[in-house]
């Protein structure tokens, strides 16, 4: 019972580094700042009143658009992918596993930065275009939308796949068999037997993508212009530039909030799920 | 009919594949082009990586780099390893609200982590530097230490265990000659992993950071910011591949511990 003691460490550093500073950010959105920035120690609602301005509603629903494309692509792209990975021998399925979570792993400043490379108009597209005589001026590829998307998608696939190819690896290969024995097509057998059954996996993919992309200011910073601002841009902008801590701190938990209830959502979800499996 | 489907998935995903390396490899090839200006190929050089050793902004980065990683790994590593080998041996009252805590760093949206601790650290008149970067980079990489080390647990049958014990191994040397060796590819792969997350970590560090304590990925988004230059893929190259080499061998030592594990299942 003694083991009990090693918990400790961890559990009070993460309450003074992770719980007592969430604590702090609570309480900043409900003060006030004078006109240089300094924090005046007055409760006010006021940060989280200025939310409503037509201005962030804007960037709310941009925000939250390209976070569902997002999630919608990298799942188009991701369950083909983890789909064939488990259909290979279990060697080929290591080495393409450890294929797609290297990119995971490389930081995602350079893989925007590697976009930029590639679209920017001096860059590696529009220089081939050109030289080959397709268009006679670069196209705009970069600082857009499309680009952020496009680089959300690109550092957000990994997410989706490794949940999908876990589920997709637990599913009971019996019962594909005894569909297909039953005379399934392989099609009406993937879409009554397979798709179900990985709902699980398919719904971790697209939280993790979905708030990861909600909360992502790294992308859009690199690849998107001053147009394309997400709340992520807005929040470092708050705090870095603004210094408005504040109004900073409210968007902040406006965010965490709702990212929380997202994954709350997905363990409800994934109980009701397990709870209706074991019932014979 | 089977085959044709199977080689269209294969075709598809070897496109995703290509799609999510084609980036990389661009990056990787010009930072061996012989020019400043453009993406025109003008013959291979390797003058980019030597203006980088020559270059103090870089070696002072790298060398921050190493030591808050180092540090924050041998601390990320130990108290993780703790963590799971408490809750995987005792029954917790609070088991959810504990689980809760230790995932709560993967969940929370980066940038909140990053900025609710400048708030802590300024709120309490901390000089913001190393020490403070390597405080949030232990607290980000301990979670996936305790994810690793718990999955390795979990793989291990009580048998041998016992079987110490029946041997009358106190709970120490059962612990030093059973338990840790056979968790020890865990450890040496979350330690591998926090190393990574450390070294690669840009968002956290971004609000943590002191003014003389530029990080790599730091100094790379400030450069980036400045502008295209041929200097920022040779480094990205090099941090690419040290991450691919990590990733790699804890890949590899997660994969061969679980195999040897089942041998004694």
């Amino acid at each position: 019972m003694n083991k009990k003691v090693l918990a400790w460490p961890i559990l009070v550093w993460l309450t003074l580094f992770l719980t007592v500073p969430l604590c702090f950010v609570v309480a900043v959105s409900f003060i006030q700042r004078s006109a240089y920035g300094q924090l005046i120690y007055r409760f006010t609602i006021q940060n989280y009143l200025r939310l409503i301005e037509p201005l962030y509603i804007q960037i709310f629903i941009d925000t939250l658009l390209m976070a569902i494309l997002t999630t919608i692509i990298t799942f188009i792209l991701g369950y083909p992918l983890a789909y064939t990975i488990t259909k290979m021998n279990k060697h080929l399925q290591n080495i393409w596993l450890v294929l797609v979570m290297i990119p995971f792993w490389i930081n995602s400043l350079i893989r925007s930065y590697a976009w930029v490379i590639i679209l920017r108009s001096q860059g590696l597209i529009n220089t081939l275009l050109l030289s080959w005589g397709i268009i006679d001026q670069p196209l705009a590829l970069l600082y857009n939308s499309s680009s952020v998307l496009l680089g959300m998608v690109y550092t957000q696939l990994p997410f989706m796949v490794l949940p999908i190819y876990v589920s997709l690896e637990q599913l009971d290969r019996r019962l594909l068999e005894a569909s297909s024995d039953l005379g399934a097509t392989p099609w009406k057998t993937f879409w009554h037997i397979t798709l179900p059954l990985t709902l699980p996996g398919i719904a971790a993919g697209s939280i993790l993508v979905f708030i990861s992309a909600l909360g992502m200011f790294v992308v859009p910073d690199i690849v998107g212009g001053a147009k394309s601002a997400l709340i992520g841009n807005l929040i470092q902008n708050q705090f870095l530039s603004a210094r408005n801590w504040p109004f900073g701190s409210a968007l902040s938990i406006v965010l965490s909030v709702f990212s929380l209830i997202l994954i709350l959502l997905y363990y409800r979800v994934l109980k009701v799920q397990q709870t209706k499996e074991v019932k014979p | 009919m089977k085959t044709w489907r199977q080689s269209l998935l294969l075709s598809y995903s070897l496109i995703i594949l290509a799609f999510l390396y084609l980036p990389i490899a661009v990056l990787v090839l010009y930072s061996f082009n012989n020019t400043r200006i453009n993406a025109v190929w003008t013959g291979w050089t390797i003058q980019w990586y030597l203006s980088l050793f020559s270059n103090r902004h870089v070696l002072d980065a790298v060398s921050n780099s190493l030591i808050i990683a180092f540090s924050s790994t041998i601390i990320s590593t130990l108290l993780g390893t703790m963590a799971a080998l408490a809750l995987h041996s005792c029954r917790f009252r609070w088991y959810t609200a504990i689980n809760s805590l230790i995932y709560m760093p993967i969940l929370i949206p980066e940038i909140v982590m990053g900025l609710s601790l400048l708030v802590l650290f300024a709120q309490l008149n901390i000089e913001l530097g190393k020490i403070t970067l390597v405080i949030a980079h232990i607290t980000f990489c301990m979670s996936f230490v305790v994810i690793i080390i718990s999955a390795r647990l979990e793989g291990l049958s009580k048998d041998l265990e016992e079987a110490a014990q029946d041997l009358y191994a106190n709970s120490w040397q059962t612990f030093r000659y059973v338990t840790l060796p056979l968790i020890m590819p865990g450890i040496i792969a979350g330690a591998l992993i926090s190393f990574t997350l450390s070294i690669d970590d840009f968002v956290i560090s971004f609000f943590v950071a002191g003014p003389n304590s530029s990080t790599l990925p730091l100094y790379v988004y400030a450069l980036v910011k400045r502008g295209i230059s041929p200097e920022i893929n040779a480094l990205s190259t090099i941090m690419i591949i040290v991450t691919i080499v990590m990733v790699v061998i804890s890949q590899r030592l997660q994969v061969n511990g679980s195999n040897k594990n089942n041998v004694y299942k």
